[in-house]
């Protein structure tokens, strides 16, 4: 597949004014395009630093960075820790999980533990939606990146998504992306519906109605000032797959037949699954996303995921480049950019 | 006891349609008159009421003391005193504690305790099932007996419709108000209603038919049997709806909601005091616990037919659902934290704000939920309360209607200081607050008199 050539001496050069107002990063939906596209013109430059002999740069030494995930997830952890530990910062991993996690007080006690300890950075993974925001009103100095917290929001997630297919695209605007599947639950989908739409993409959200976050989208046409009035639904993947520039696959969770939300898996694969056939109805070439880890054979057909148009594994060396960029900038003051 | 003499106040009782300035005569613990000119007999007390508007004392129905069990959170002593700075003669408790109020013996423990902390009269109810598991009846006829006021199994709904059509089969004996929590589980498993904000937080939502499925179901039931059926903190537009038309058929059938769901929105979850818009970036305040309630915080449309309906009198009476818990309970994650407002003691300036001020609620309707509207949900049991007719309990509150205030929490007499509106200002002030003609609360002192001056 074809990688558009871009200019990142040129995209620096652009975005280099951009003042960076953010001290934590919760969602998507506090970030403006032009920061958005910072933060991925920085990443390009840091994707360079991954392709080099030597990897490491010195911009964090003497910075702390602590991973604290409440949820397992081997992936996000350690493109996090690989991140810091490239940018020479001292990366804590905290192992949360056992059974002080199901008090409800101990985030906050940790949360104090923390404080006391006057980390830099606190990356966070939590089950519950929110916990992020609750890190951040408790912590004074601490900048705190979510790294997923319940169905809500995963922005650097979302911003690696962006990154991704901004490298193959050229560029975001105007480009037609499908996500395809458990909408409803997906933190992943959530913000990059913040982040595609306020790249003005469009976006088309195809799952069957019962896995759609109705309360999301509704009156989105009618509804002035709604930041998904561009969005639109399409419960047939077929017609959804029409013409797009690229599709996202989510993860179907096992619960969500054992909740009822769909009959069968038989009936999903049938219905939902992105494979050869469907893909054929994309432009041609179009690129295939996931934010992993892959039910293969369930959303997704082994063949499609491993097939020539998939940057599933491009994703996750993208996930380090684009943390990178954003330790850089809660780390560094304003001003001393590379 | 000596005679109290309340002089010069504005006098508005909605129980008998006086609004006027008058004097309120108590005598023996029970209103003697109420009129223009009386004279003070010679060894009384007199309370000068000039320029302050003198209510029968507020009655509410659904208050959670949490003691037995839980004294952390409240015990009937500070939750009788936060009910007299609210303004609150009456409350009745709620059987939800540890264990559930479900023996006479465990009735008499909790009206002996109200009666010796001595501040609100503590009215208790008792639990609708055995152990509040929702599975046998609890001998109603004993609790009766005993004194409750009614029958709940509150905290959580009756969910078997055949336990809830033999409660009040049964409770026709009695004739006491069977009062349920409308929450149909299969439906309500979340934490927020369902809708664009717990939809944009990431919340598992409770839709509105949660609640409205289950009235339905209650009101079919009252048909049936003839019980007395009262329907607690109710929330949404379709059961504002099924409650209408159950009065229209005249079904005996009565309904309150809180001040919170009266008042406020599911935007206040978003941390700004429900005046964020609703499309702007969350802020590290959104989230915020205080605002977790069940039922939840309705969006705006439901909120306005509640205040419709508390117009048209369908909702019979505003009730607290005083719900105090400890800072760690509501510490955590919005999933972690407990449900529930600590209510009495906002409970009248938020109303008098929103919906008296702002939201132009005719005063006197206002009053009239807060008085005799719920004294006349206890039927019988209610008797004498929410009114200064003479022969009524000389229970009344003096409010300062024009006084600005900011809540804060750390001041609350109750031992729950969760409240979404710490440093939001208020209008309207409860003053003084006298039970059976006794001062109990009196603002410049901001500690229960013993009988003094105001
Ligand atoms: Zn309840």
């Amino acid at each position: 597949m074809q990688k558009v050539e871009t200019t990142p001496a040129r995209r620096k050069a652009g975005s280099a004014s951009v003042p960076w107002p953010h001290r934590h990063i919760l969602d998507l939906d506090t970030f403006a395009p032009q920061e958005i596209s910072l933060v991925l013109d920085l990443a390009t430059s840091m994707k360079e630093v991954l392709g080099r002999e030597v990897k490491k740069l010195p911009s964090l030494r003497g910075k702390t960075v602590i991973t604290c995930f409440y949820e397992p997830s081997t992936r996000t952890r350690i493109s996090f820790e690989t991140a810091g530990k490239l940018l020479s910062a001292d990366v804590i991993n905290m192992q949360a999980t056992g059974s002080s996690v199901e008090k409800g007080e101990s985030l906050v006690d940790t949360l104090l533990t923390l404080q006391a300890t006057a980390c830099d950075v606190l990356v966070l993974r939590h089950p519950h939606a929110g916990a992020p925001y609750l890190a951040a009103r408790w912590l004074g100095r601490t900048s705190v990146i979510n790294a997923g917290d319940g169905t809500h929001a995963h922005p650097t997630q979302a911003l690696l998504d962006l990154f991704t297919l901004r490298e193959h695209l050229g560029t975001l605007e105007g480009r037609t992306i499908v996500i395809v599947g458990d909408i409803a639950h997906s933190r992943v989908a959530r913000s990059n519906l913040w982040g595609m739409t306020k790249m003005g993409m469009r976006v088309v959200l195809c799952a069957p109605p019962t896995l759609l976050p109705w309360d999301l989208l509704k009156g989105r046409r009618e509804t002035p000032g709604h930041p998904f009035a561009s969005v639109e639904v399409e419960t047939d993947l077929d017609k959804a797959l029409e013409g797009a520039d690229a599709v996202m696959a989510l993860r179907l969770q096992k619960e969500r037949m054992e909740a009822g939300l769909i009959p069968s898996l038989r009936e999903y694969i049938a219905l939902y699954q992105v494979n050869e056939r469907r893909l054929l109805r994309a432009r041609p070439g179009a690129l295939v996303l996931h934010p992993g880890p892959m039910n293969e054979g369930v959303e997704i057909s082994p063949a499609v995921a491993h097939g020539s148009q998939s940057v599933i594994q491009e994703q996750v060396t993208n996930g380090v480049a684009v943390r990178m960029a954003l330790l850089y900038l809660l780390c560094m003051p304003a001003g001393g950019r590379p | 006891m000596r005679p109290l003499l309340v002089r010069g106040g504005r006098v508005v009782d909605p129980s008998q349609g006086v609004d006027a300035t008058a004097h309120v005569l108590i005598r023996e613990g029970r209103v003697e008159a109420v009129g223009p000119s009386l004279a003070p007999p010679d060894e009384a007390l007199v309370l000068d009421a000039t320029g302050l508007v003198v209510c029968p004392g507020f009655v509410d129905l659904h208050t959670h003391l949490r003691e037995p069990g839980e004294e952390e959170k409240e015990t009937i002593a500070t939750g009788a005193l936060a009910a007299v700075k609210g303004g609150f003669t009456t409350v009745c408790a709620m059987p939800n504690t540890q264990p559930p109020i479900d023996t006479p013996a465990l009735v008499e423990a909790v009206r002996r305790r109200g009666e010796a902390v001595g501040l609100a009269r503590v009215l208790p109810l008792g639990c609708i099932s055995k152990g509040r598991q929702g599975r046998e009846l609890a001998e109603l006829a004993d609790l009766a007996q005993a004194g409750v006021v009614g029958f709940s199994d509150d905290g959580a709904p009756v969910a078997n419709a055949f336990l809830m059509r033999t409660a009040l089969h049964y409770s026709t004996l009695i004739g006491l108000p069977i009062i349920n929590h409308l929450e149909e589980p299969a439906l309500a498993r979340g934490v927020a209603h369902e809708g664009w904000v717990a939809s944009r937080l990431g919340l598992p939502g409770v839709p509105p038919q949660a609640e409205e499925s289950m009235a339905s179901r209650d009101i079919a039931l009252c048909a049936l049997t003839g019980g007395r059926l009262h329907l607690a903190h109710i929330s949404t537009a379709g059961t504002v709806e099924v409650v209408r038309r159950a009065k229209e058929r005249g079904l005996p059938v009565t309904a309150e909601a809180t001040p919170h769901h009266l008042c406020l929105t599911d935007a206040w979850l978003l941390g700004e005091h429900g005046e964020g818009s609703p499309f702007a970036p969350l802020s590290a305040r959104a989230y915020d616990t205080a605002c977790k309630v069940n039922p939840p915080l309705r969006s705006a449309e439901h909120r306005d037919a509640l205040q419709q309906a508390l117009r048209e009198g369908v909702i019979d009476a505003i009730a607290t659902d005083h719900a105090p818990h400890t800072a760690v309970d509501k510490m955590g994650t919005f999933a972690e934290a407990a449900f529930g407002i600590s209510g009495l003691e906002t409970a009248f300036a938020l109303c008098y704000t929103a919906l008296v001020v702002q939201g132009g609620l005719p005063f006197r309707r206002l009053v009239e939920a807060l008085t005799i509207g719920p004294a006349r949900v206890l039927g019988e049991r209610g008797k004498g309360l929410g009114s200064l007719r003479p022969g009524a309990w000389g229970d009344l509150v003096l409010l300062n209607l024009a006084e600005r205030w900011t809540v804060d929490p750390d001041r609350f007499a109750s031992k729950g200081k969760n409240t979404p509106l710490a440093g939001v200002t208020l209008q309207g002030r409860v003053v003084g607050t006298v039970v059976g003609g006794r001062v109990v609360y009196d603002a410049r002192t901001a500690a229960p008199a013993g009988g003094g001056s105001l």
